[in-house]
C-alpha cells in the first residue's frame, strides 16, 4: 500500500505520465466551493465549529478555507493542526517517522463542529488514525471531512463531506499535490 | 537505531530528530490524557544495578505514556543479590521476550557488553564513570530552549570530570550538536585521557567564566561533588573545593544576565552550586528535570516505534 499523501519530491515510480488534475487557478476556485459549502452547513450552528487541518499538506489548507470563509461570511473558524503519527496503523511497517505539530484550536473541539481537512483521501487510515487522535483532544459535536482530492480506493467505511475534485485512479498511480506555501505552487498531478 | 550506549552513537541528524520529537512530547504533556498508542504491545523492562530515583521513574514514565508495559527490576532483591552474573541476569531477562532493555550498571562497559549479549534494544541509563547519554540528551534539549542553536555557542562544565558519566555524554553529543565546550576542573579531577576528548580544559574557573581564557561563556554547567567517591583525597577539604570551584554569588557576577546555569543534580548547595545559583531566574535546573520525561519518550519512540532494521 503506498500512502495517501506522495511527498512532493518522491519519485513518480510508474511508466504512465503525469497529468495535471488541478492547475493553480482551479485549486483556488475548489477551495473557494468548499469555503461556500462549509458556511451553508455550518450556519445553522451558529458557527460553532473549527478547522483541523492534518500536517503535512492539510495545515494550510484548513487556513485557506478559515481566511476564504472570513472573506465570504465574516466569520472566524478557529484553525488548528493534528499529527496523526502516533495512531497509525502502520508505524511499524516501516522506518520511524518523524512526528508533526498537534496545536489545539483555541477554545478547544469539545461540542464542535470539527472538520478534518486533508489534502488526499485515499484508503481512509489517515482519517481513522485521525478519529483516533481526536478523542484525546476532546469530544466533538460532530466530526466532517474535507479533502482537496478523493482519488477512491477505500479501506475503511469511510467518506468526505466536502471534496475538492472525485479523481478516478489506478491503485497504482500516485496522486501528488502542490501547495504554494509548502511546494511554491498550486497543483494537482496524477502520475 | 538498535542501541543507545554512547552519546557518540548519534549522529547530528539523529540527535536533533530526538530533540524535536522530544519538543513534541512535551507539547503532549500538557494535555488532560496523556497516554499515546505508539508502543502498545511492547514491553520495556529498567534494569538497575545502581540506585537511581529521577532516571529510573522517569524512563518509566515515559514508557508508560507511550502505552508500553513497563517492568522494573533492581539488583536489590533479585536473583542479582542472590550471585547471578551479569550474562545470566541480561540473557534470562530478555528471553521473556521484552522489546528493550533501559540498563544502568555501576561498573564501566557494563552495558556495551550487556548489549552484545542480548538481541533486544539496550539503552544505557548510565554505567559506572563512564556515559549518560539520556542525561546528555535532556541537558541539550534544555539548553536548546534558551539558547535555540548550538553552533558556535561554547558550554563550560565543571567539576569532578573524572567521575562524571554526564560531562562526557555532554562533551561528546555537544561537540556533535557544533557547541564549543570547556572542562573546568581541579587537575585530580580531570581525566588522564582528557587530551583526545573534543574539548578544551582549564583549572581555573574565574579567568574561564569571564571569558578571559576561553572565550565569552554561554551556558554553564555545575557537575556534582560526588561524596561518596571523594575518599581518594582529590582536594583537601570540601570548604577549599567550594572556594575554588563553587558557583558562589561573586562567580555569577562574572557571567551575563542571560548566561543559563545547568546541573545533572543531585546538589550539594554550597559546595559545588551556591544557593543564589541554583535559585536565580538564569537557572534551568527544574527544566532539566522536566525535560527528563519528554527526551526519554523521544528515546524510546525513536529506538522501538519503527520498523526493526534488518541487520545485514
Amino acid at each position: 500500500m503506498t500512502g495517501a499523501r506522495v511527498p512532493a519530491d518522491s519519485p513518480t515510480g510508474g511508466s504512465t505520465p503525469q497529468s495535471t488534475i488541478l492547475s493553480a487557478a482551479d485549486v483556488g476556485r475548489v477551495v473557494d466551493r468548499i469555503a461556500h459549502e462549509i458556511i451553508e452547513n455550518t450556519a445553522k450552528s451558529g458557527f460553532e465549529a473549527v478547522l483541523l487541518g492534518i500536517p503535512t499538506r492539510g495545515v494550510p489548507l484548513a487556513k485557506r478555507l478559515a481566511a476564504r470563509i472570513k472573506a465570504f461570511a465574516d466569520v472566524d473558524l478557529p484553525v488548528g493542526s493534528l499529527d496523526i503519527t502516533l495512531y497509525r496503523d502502520d508505524l511499524r511497517m516501516r522506518g520511524v517517522r518523524p512526528l508533526g505539530e498537534t496545536i489545539e484550536p483555541d477554545g478547544g473541539i469539545t461540542d464542535r463542529i470539527v472538520i478534518l481537512v486533508d489534502d488526499v483521501l485515499f484508503s481512509g487510515r489517515t482519517i481513522r488514525a485521525a478519529l483516533d487522535a481526536l478523542t484525546e483532544l476532546g469530544r466533538p459535536g460532530a466530526v466532517q471531512l474535507a479533502v482537496l482530492v478523493d482519488r477512491g480506493h477505500r479501506q475503511l467505511p469511510i467518506r468526505a463531506d466536502y471534496v475538492g475534485k472525485n479523481v478516478p485512479t489506478a491503485a497504482s498511480q500516485s496522486v501528488r499535490v502542490t501547495l504554494a506555501e509548502i511546494d511554491g505552487t498550486d497543483g494537482v498531478s496524477v502520475s | 537505531m538498535k542501541n543507545l550506549l554512547s552519546a557518540a552513537d548519534l549522529d547530528r541528524d539523529e540527535a536533533i530528530a530526538i530533540l524535536d520529537t522530544a519538543a513534541r512530547m512535551h507539547a503532549i504533556q500538557t494535555r488532560e490524557v496523556k497516554k499515546l498508542p505508539p508502543l502498545r504491545g511492547r514491553t520495556v523492562v529498567n534494569l538497575f544495578f545502581e540506585d537511581s530515583t529521577r532516571t529510573r521513574s522517569s524512563f518509566e514514565i515515559a514508557g508508560k505514556w507511550l502505552s508500553a508495559d513497563v517492568i522494573n527490576v533492581s539488583a536489590k532483591g533479585s536473583s542479582v543479590s542472590k550471585g547471578e552474573s551479569l550474562r545470566d541476569t541480561a540473557l534470562t531477562v530478555a528471553a521473556m521476550g521484552v522489546d528493550a532493555l533501559v540498563v544502568r550498571h555501576h561498573a564501566s562497559g557494563a552495558v556495551h557488553r550487556l548489549a552484545s549479549w542480548v538481541d533486544c534494544h539496550v539503552v544505557n541509563a548510565g554505567d559506572g564513570t563512564h556515559e549518560h547519554p539520556t542525561q546528555a540528551l535532556l541537558d541539550a534539549y534544555t539548553l536548546r530552549e534558551r539558547i535555540k542553536e548550538f553552533a558556535d555557542r561554547h558550554v563550560v562544565i565543571v567539576g569532578d570530570i573524572t567521575h562524571s558519566r554526564v560531562a562526557r555524554s555532554n562533551v561528546l553529543l555537544l561537540n556533535t550538536l557544533g557547541a564549543r565546550v570547556t572542562l573546568v576542573a581541579p587537575p585530580t579531577l580531570m581525566p588522564s585521557g582528557v587530551a583526545s576528548w573534543p574539548c578544551a580544559t582549564s583549572w581555573d574557573l574565574n579567568e574561564t567564566l569571564s571569558g578571559k581564557s576561553h572565550g565569552d561563556v554561554d551556558a554553564v554547567m555545575m557537575l556534582r561533588v560526588q561524596r561518596e567517591r571523594m575518599s581518594g583525597g582529590y582536594f583537601p577539604t570540601e570548604r577549599e573545593y567550594a572556594i575554588s570551584y563553587g558557583l558562589s554569588p561573586a562567580r555569577l557576577d562574572l557571567l551575563g544576565d542571560d548566561v543559563p546555569i545547568l546541573h545533572p543534580g543531585p546538589m550539594n548547595r554550597g559546595l559545588e552550586i551556591s544557593s543564589a545559583a541554583a535559585d536565580s531566574a538564569r537557572s534551568l535546573i527544574l527544566n532539566q528535570v522536566q525535560a527528563g520525561v519528554s527526551v526519554r519518550m523521544a528515546v524510546l519512540y525513536r529506538l522501538l516505534a519503527g520498523a526493526e532494521e534488518v541487520t545485514v
